[in-house]
């Protein structure tokens, strides 16, 4: 079985988010990248596959040449080889495009991409890849066993869940679930030294074209303090969600 | 020409979300000149979109559970049919399932998390929260089709009494891989994604035998009952209630959280709620940082207390 995982380069939670050029382009200064969480949970499960049905793991990313740290901790924590594609894209489409190219050059099973990134919150790149390959998709996966060409997934559902069962090849939409924050791999020093003898190949963009851009960015207006109420006096909370704040 | 909004359904009801895009639709059709036409699935009472700016919906009767690959076939004819320039959809779990499917169907740019009406049309630009709400970004959509997923509760309920008819779409939907084995969904409580009001809980109320406070409070107010994530890491409370940035999005009218720290990752995924309200014992708590209304107290005092004024308030309201 031959399994790709698409992995987002993304700014670390904590990162101080902050725009430069006229607030045109995020400001990387200081900022340390991660794989992105969601698609970390599905590298992981990955990694189940292989230790377990001796599934062979690609990892795929889309960016610069800044985004190979970030494939390289991808191989330490035990993907068996990395492709960049060379293109810094706009929008998601232009990525679900590049990524279906070197997916119809290969054969892959089964594709995992995270719900969605922590940095540009679209959540569209795993089903536009399915719509393109026409193949079976599972949002918001949050369990996945495959049996042969059979697979079964749970998908969360707005108040709960649902179980399906499709054919391979399959694309899934991953997040936490598939497996708990406990089971994230930390790369050893073993991992760290074998992932810089793993081939991390460069793809040339085949040229597709976006269909949005990114031409400003804002930050939310300052908050205000918050307003403490006495605990002896829950009264004056109700009297201002009611006639400050109009919720209640 | 046209707007299409697809309004969502649960057992044959319109959602809330569904009357949410179509005030959203009604405003970007009014910038361009043209009519809302509604997409529905076995919906039977569609007119009442008509309420919300809506003058003609198209309802498909489909067989069985939700599929995103027959829902995309289904919109992307109507939207076909409708000679749709703008389509716009919820950020419920299977709008977001389905809209990128339709997107490549339509060849259409689509943006997500949109919190207010297109600030211009040509070119046609929106404001979308990102960065986990920590930023915003002013997106332009090139496409000739444009969707646009409204963020839940961004654009709220407008209404605008409109003639409306509907009308029986049959076209020929597409066929899925997937099979439905089961569905486990409790229905007789409030979805985060539906409510207007959330209760969350964090390691403050010290273990699971405690939630009765949460969802005392929770069922007073109408709410959806949540929790952080350390608290679902410990199994005191299932995933599917953690709420945060790799668990649920929560952008409800009112966010109270007891017993809530307030971590990066818990304040990233709940921060697009219009009111945040602490219950937490420690004022250092970074939660007092990003909330509008705080109580620095104990849970297990506070919480009863809160219970039992607010039954009093809803009595006399």
């Amino acid at each position: 079985m031959k399994v790709l995982v698409c992995i987002s380069h993304v700014p670390d939670t904590t990162s101080k988010i902050n725009f430069v050029e006229n607030d045109t382009k995020f400001d990387t200064a200081g900022v340390q990248y991660i794989i992105n969480p969601n698609d970390e949970f599905g590298l992981t499960r990955a990694m189940w596959l292989k230790e377990k049905d001796g599934a062979e793991v690609d990892v795929i990313n889309v960016g610069g040449a800044e985004t190979e740290s970030t494939l390289r901790k991808a191989l330490a924590i035990g993907a068996d080889k990395a492709i960049r594609v060379n293109n810094e894209a706009i929008d998601a489409t232009q990525v679900a495009k590049e990524i279906v190219a070197v997916i119809q050059n290969n054969s892959y099973d089964l594709i995992i991409a995270g719900r969605e990134s922590i940095d540009y919150n679209g959540g569209m790149v795993p089903g536009m890849i399915a719509a393109m390959l026409e193949t079976s998709y599972v949002n918001n996966c949050v369990g996945l066993e495959i049996d042969g060409d059979k697979a079964t997934a749970i998908r969360e559902i707005d108040g709960g869940k649902e179980t399906v069962t499709t054919n391979l090849p399959l694309v899934i939409g991953g997040q936490k679930g598939l497996v708990e924050e406990s089971d994230l791999k930390i790369p050893n020093m073993r991992g760290i030294m074998m992932a810089r003898k793993k081939p991390l190949e460069v793809i040339e963009p085949n040229g597709a074209a976006a269909s949005s851009t990114t031409i400003k960015f804002e930050k939310p207006a300052p908050k205000g303090e918050v307003k403490l109420v006495d605990a002896d006096n829950v009264d004056q909370l109700i009297e201002l969600l009611h006639n400050e704040a109009k919720v209640i | 020409m046209s707007v299409l909004v697809y309004a969502e359904s649960e057992g044959g009801k319109l959602k809330k979300v569904a009357f949410e895009v179509a005030s959203y639709g009604k405003a970007v059709a009014d910038q361009m000149g043209t009519e809302v036409i509604a997409v529905t699935f076995n919906v039977a009472d569609a007119d009442a979109l008509g309420n919300y700016g809506v003058s003609k919906v198209m309802n498909i009767t489909v067989d069985g559970n939700f599929d995103a690959k027959i829902y995309a076939s289904g919109i992307q004819h109507a939207a076909s049919e409708a000679a749709a320039k703008v389509v716009v959809v919820s950020s419920s779990a299977d709008s977001r399932y389905l809209t990128p499917l339709l997107a490549i169907g339509l060849e259409a740019g689509y943006a997500t998390n949109v919190v207010a009406a297109p600030s211009s049309l040509s070119p046609f630009t929106v404001k979308r929260s990102a960065f986990t709400n920590k930023a915003f970004t002013q997106t332009e959509i090139s496409s000739e089709i444009k969707i646009i997923g409204v963020s839940n509760n961004a654009f709220g309920l407008v209404e605008n009494t409109t003639a409306c008819t509907v009308e029986d779409f049959a076209p020929g939907l597409a066929t899925s891989a997937i099979t439905v084995e089961s569905v486990d969904k409790a229905t007789d409580k409030v979805t985060i994604a539906d409510a207007e009001v959330v209760v969350s809980g964090g390691r403050g109320l010290k273990g699971p035998e405690n939630w009765h406070l949460i969802e005392d409070l929770a069922s007073t107010l109408g709410a959806a009952t949540a929790c952080s994530k350390p608290v679902s890491d410990m199994g005191w409370r299932p995933h599917s209630e953690h709420v945060g940035q790799t668990g649920k999005p929560v952008a409800s009218n009112l966010y109270i959280a007891i017993g809530v720290s307030g971590a990066i990752q818990h304040l990233a995924g709940i921060n697009s709620s219009k009111v945040k309200v602490v219950i937490n014992n420690d004022p250092e708590a970074p939660f007092f940082k990003a909330a509008d209304y705080g109580i620095v107290g104990d849970a297990f005092e506070v919480v009863p207390q809160l219970i039992e004024k607010l039954k009093a308030f809803k009595a006399q309201a």
